[in-house]
């Protein structure tokens, strides 16, 4: 019993190790990440918000709905979101509906932006204050909500949309409530 | 290198705010301390940059000046951002064990120290009997002592 004893440090460390080990091995295959924080926003309805488009007409969340939809929250300034628009681009060419939320931008930027690489979205939510970036509980761009034909977010996914985070992340999702809210 | 480490510490602040009384500044103060940046996941609202915080910091002021109690600026942050926002979450089902395992790991420290003074006390309260060889082998001992003593002739005059 004495000698077990000796051993109690040693046995402890080894647990630590491997528990250790196995976890920086998730978040190098990506599996599990330390700074994505889950939405406190899941399965809750989208807030409501009164803004503008970037074309100047006022917006609310009501006129959103009835459908599902990606919500993308993007900016000008954000590098990650310049990587993220082509695959954005080619989702809306195969029908996905993509609302955009221009984050803490300016406007005439956001607008050359979408004339010069192509407009993904639907309409382009204007929020310039970060008002309902707060709301939705952005930590920064880009992040996409999948929301609901109800309006009720269903995923959240922090940092750039391309076609490997799509399969594996959204598309069964996407067809899932879409498929759902036809029924309704 | 060192400016780099060191920069952003030196603009973290930047705004200044306005208060009509001390307890809203005090408030204030005590909220960017405990408030964590959603984007920083270790600095607390007052000392990040982030846009995130500079927007928290705004809205916390204005829900201030608005006079919103304590429970509904944590419900406002808490329901966009979830628990991970407070430095001190809320015991929940959740937050149980973050909280509870301080106390039990006292509980144990106690126990073993405990149990060790215990026995400590017991052995040296009753000092160990000696069986019939134990003893044999003690008094032999003594007296090879002795005689040991004896032949080294030390102190003889």
């Amino acid at each position: 019993m004495q000698r077990v004893k000796l051993f109690i440090p040693l046995i402890i460390f080894a647990v630590l190790a491997v528990v250790f080990f196995l976890v920086e091995r998730r978040v190098q295959t990506g599996d599990y990440s330390p700074t994505a924080l889950p939405s406190a926003l899941l399965d809750r309805p989208l807030p409501e918000f009164s803004l503008t488009t970037l074309k100047g007409e006022p917006i609310r969340k009501d006129q959103l709905l009835g459908d599902v939809f990606l919500l993308n929250v993007w900016a000008t300034w954000c590098p990650t979101c310049h990587y993220e628009h082509p695959f954005l681009v080619e989702l809306a060419q195969r029908g996905v509906n993509i609302v955009g939320v221009d984050y803490k931008d300016g406007k005439p930027a956001a607008i050359k932006w979408l004339e010069d690489k192509g407009d993904p979205y639907t309409l382009t939510i204007f929020d310039p204050e970060g008002t309902l970036g707060l709301d939705l509980g952005v930590t920064g761009a880009p992040e996409t909500y999948l929301v609901d034909a109800q309006g009720v977010v269903r995923f959240r996914y922090q940092g750039a949309l391309d076609a490997k985070v799509w399969e594996s992340e959204f598309a069964q999702l996407y067809n899932q409530y879409q498929s759902k809210g036809a029924v309704q | 290198m060192a400016m780099s480490v060191w920069a952003p510490a030196l603009w973290a602040v930047i705004e200044t705010y306005d208060f009509d009384t001390e307890l809203q500044r005090k408030r204030y103060h005590h909220y960017v301390e405990e408030l964590r940046c959603p984007k920083c996941q270790n600095q607390n609202l007052s000392g990040s940059d982030s846009a995130i915080a500079q927007d928290l910091r705004r809205q916390l002021h204005r829900m201030i000046m608005d006079g919103k109690s304590d429970t509904e600026i944590t419900q406002y942050m808490v329901d966009r951002y979830g628990e991970f926002i407070l430095y001190r979450p809320r015991f929940q089902a959740a937050t149980a064990a973050l909280w509870l395992a301080p106390v039990a790991m006292l509980a144990i420290g106690v126990l073993v120290w405990w149990r060790m003074a215990a026995k400590n006390r017991r052995a040296r309260n009753a000092p160990p009997e000696l069986d019939a060889a134990q003893r044999r082998q003690l008094n032999e001992l003594l007296d090879g002592d002795d005689s040991q003593g004896a032949s080294s002739g030390r102190g003889e005059p």
